[in-house]
C-alpha cells in the first residue's frame, strides 16, 4: 500500500507544533497501524532524521497506552478496537491519513503524537479504590453473595482501560465515560458500598478541579470507547453524585 | 446545594430539571393554542384565566421566567467552559461518525431559539404586560365589548407572512433542539434503564409533534385569514 501520512509533530510541550506529510510505500494491509508507523519511523532513523513519538506497551489492546486521532476519530475508523489492534485493511492503497495526539487542555502534549494522560490517574487516586485489610484475615471475595446481572454490569465497567479516547472524541473533552466506569465498576458491587459517598463526590471534584469538560450527552464517547463502555455507567455515576449529596 | 451546583455533574441535573419543567410548559402552551383551531371561544376562556389568574401570573410565570433564563444562561456558561477546555482544535474531526447533528449543535439550535423568543416576547407578552398592567385593562374583552380580544389578537399576528415563516424556523429549531434534548435531560438525572428505548421513541415524537403542531396552528390561521 501507498499512503500519504499527515501527522502532528512537535518538539516538546512548548513548542508549537504542526502537521508534517510523510509519504510512505510498501504498507502491507495485514500491518497494524502501530506496525505502519514503525516502518515510518525505521525510515526516519535511517534518514538521520527524529523518529514520530507515539504511546504503546502491550500491543494486545489491553493496557490503555496506545491512542492517536486518526481520520477524526480516536483509535481510528474501526470499532471497539485501540490503535494498536487496528489495522491497514480499514484503509485503502492511495489514502491520506491524518494522525493526530488526543487533544484536550487536561491531556497536554508531551512530544508529537504523546499526551500526558496522567489526569487520569489523579482522578484514581481521589476515590477509584476500595479500601481492604490485608493483614492475613481477609475475607474471600467469592464468598459475597452478588447478583450475576450486578458482577456482569460492574465487570463490563471494570473493561474501561482508561486510554482517554472518551476525553478525546467529545466536543466538550469531556471525562465523564471514564469516570462513570471507574464509579460504576465499584457502585455495583458490595465491596464498594462502605467509600460510595466519599468515592463519586471526590472523584467527580478532581475530574472538574483537571479542567475536562461538560459532558452534553452526544454519545460520542459510547461509540469511540474501544471496550464499548455505556452512557449508562455515566447516568449511574450522576445517581451516585445525588445520592452522597442528599446523604450530605 | 451551592456546592453540587458548582460541580460539572451538579449544573448538567440543573440544565436538566430546568428542561423538564420547560418541555412541560411547551407541552401546556401548545394544548391551549390548539384550542385556537378547534374552538376559538374555549380558547379565549382558557386565555383571560390563564392571563388574569394570580397563581399563574405571579407565582408560575416568574418560576417560567427564571426557568428560561437559567437555562439559556446555563447553556451559554456550560458552552464556553466546554470550548475552553481543548484550546487546539484537531485538524481533522469526523463528528458524524459518532454522534448526531443535532446533538453536536445545541448551542446553535438553542440560540435561534432565543432569537425566536425575545420577538415572541416583544409580539405577545409585552404587549399584554402593557394592557394589564401600565393601560389597567384587564378586562380581557375588544375595544367595542363584544368578546374576548385573545383569539382576534391572535389571528391579527398570523396575518404576516415573515412573522409566520419566522415562527416556522424557529419550530423547526425546536424540533431539532427536542430531538437530543428529550433524552439528554433523562440521561443527565440518572435515567438510563430498561425503559431508555422506548422513552427514545416517546422523546422523538415529542420532539416532531409539538412543535408540528405549534406549525400547523400558524399556518391555519395564516391562510385562514389573510388569504
Amino acid at each position: 500500500m501507498k499512503l500519504t501520512l499527515k501527522i502532528w509533530r512537535q518538539k516538546n510541550a512548548k513548542n508549537k507544533g504542526k502537521i508534517v506529510e510523510y509519504p510512505i510505500d510498501g504498507i502491507s494491509p495485514d500491518m497494524s497501524f502501530l506496525e505502519m508507523l514503525d516502518v515510518l519511523n525505521q525510515k526516519l532513523i535511517t534518514a538521520g532524521e527524529d523518529p514520530v513519538a507515539f504511546d504503546h506497551d502491550c500491543r494486545e489492546g489491553i493496557c490503555g497506552s496506545c491512542s492517536l486521532y486518526i481520520n477524526g476519530e480516536a483509535h481510528g475508523p474501526d470499532r471497539r478496537v485501540t490503535t494498536c489492534q487496528l489495522h491497514m485493511r480499514k484503509f485503502k492503497d492511495g489514502d491520506t491519513i491524518f494522525i493526530e495526539p488526543f487533544r484536550a487542555n487536561s491531556f497536554p502534549v508531551i512530544k508529537d503524537l504523546i499526551v500526558d494522560r496522567s489526569a487520569f490517574d489523579r482522578i484514581q487516586h481521589a476515590g477509584g479504590f476500595i479500601s481492604v485489610n490485608t493483614s492475613g484475615n481477609t475475607q474471600d471475595g467469592n464468598a459475597i453473595p452478588i447478583s450475576k446481572h450486578a458482577a456482569d454490569e460492574a465487570m463490563d465497567a471494570a473493561t474501561c482501560i482508561g486510554c482517554g479516547a472518551c476525553v478525546a472524541t467529545c466536543k466538550n473533552s469531556s471525562a465523564m465515560l471514564f469516570v462513570g466506569a471507574k464509579v460504576s465498576q465499584y457502585a455495583l458491587l458490595p465491596q464498594g458500598q462502605v467509600e460510595a459517598t466519599d468515592r463519586v463526590q471526590n472523584m467527580v471534584a478532581q475530574m472538574d478541579l483537571e479542567g475536562f469538560g461538560n459532558c452534553t450527552n452526544t454519545g460520542a464517547c459510547e461509540v469511540e470507547c474501544p471496550k464499548g463502555i455505556s452512557l449508562e455507567n455515566i447516568a449511574r455515576m450522576n445517581r451516585e453524585l445525588i445520592k452522597a449529596n442528599l446523604k450530605g | 446545594m451551592s456546592g453540587f451546583l458548582k460541580s460539572s455533574i451538579g449544573r448538567k441535573i440543573a440544565m436538566a430539571l430546568s428542561a423538564f419543567f420547560l418541555m412541560f410548559f411547551i407541552l401546556q402552551h401548545f394544548a391551549i393554542n390548539i384550542l385556537s383551531v378547534f374552538n376559538p371561544d374555549a380558547f379565549n376562556e382558557v386565555s383571560h384565566f390563564m392571563g388574569t389568574n394570580p397563581l399563574v401570573q405571579f407565582v408560575l410565570q416568574p418560576i417560567l421566567i427564571f426557568g428560561v433564563v437559567f437555562h439559556f444562561v446555563m447553556g451559554f456558561v456550560l458552552e464556553f467552559k466546554n470550548r475552553a477546555s481543548r484550546s487546539v482544535s484537531y485538524a481533522v474531526n469526523n463528528g458524524s461518525a459518532n454522534s448526531t447533528w443535532m446533538s453536536r449543535n445545541m448551542i446553535y439550535s438553542g440560540g435561534f431559539i432565543l432569537i425566536f423568543l425575545v420577538i415572541h416576547f416583544i409580539d405577545f407578552w409585552i404587549p399584554e404586560l402593557n394592557v394589564k398592567y401600565f393601560v389597567g385593562d384587564t378586562s380581557g374583552l375588544l375595544a367595542d365589548g363584544s368578546d374576548y380580544r385573545y383569539f382576534e389578537e391572535l389571528q391579527h399576528k398570523f396575518v404576516p407572512l415573515w412573522r409566520v415563516t419566522l415562527y416556522c424556523i424557529g419550530f423547526i429549531f425546536l424540533a431539532l433542539h427536542l430531538l437530543h434534548g428529550f433524552n439528554s435531560a433523562f440521561q443527565s438525572v440518572g435515567g438510563n434503564n430498561k425503559y431508555t428505548k422506548s422513552l427514545n421513541n416517546i422523546g422523538k415524537a415529542y420532539a416532531v409533534l409539538i412543535p408540528l403542531g405549534f406549525i400547523v396552528i400558524a399556518l391555519f390561521h395564516f391562510f385562514n385569514n389573510s388569504h
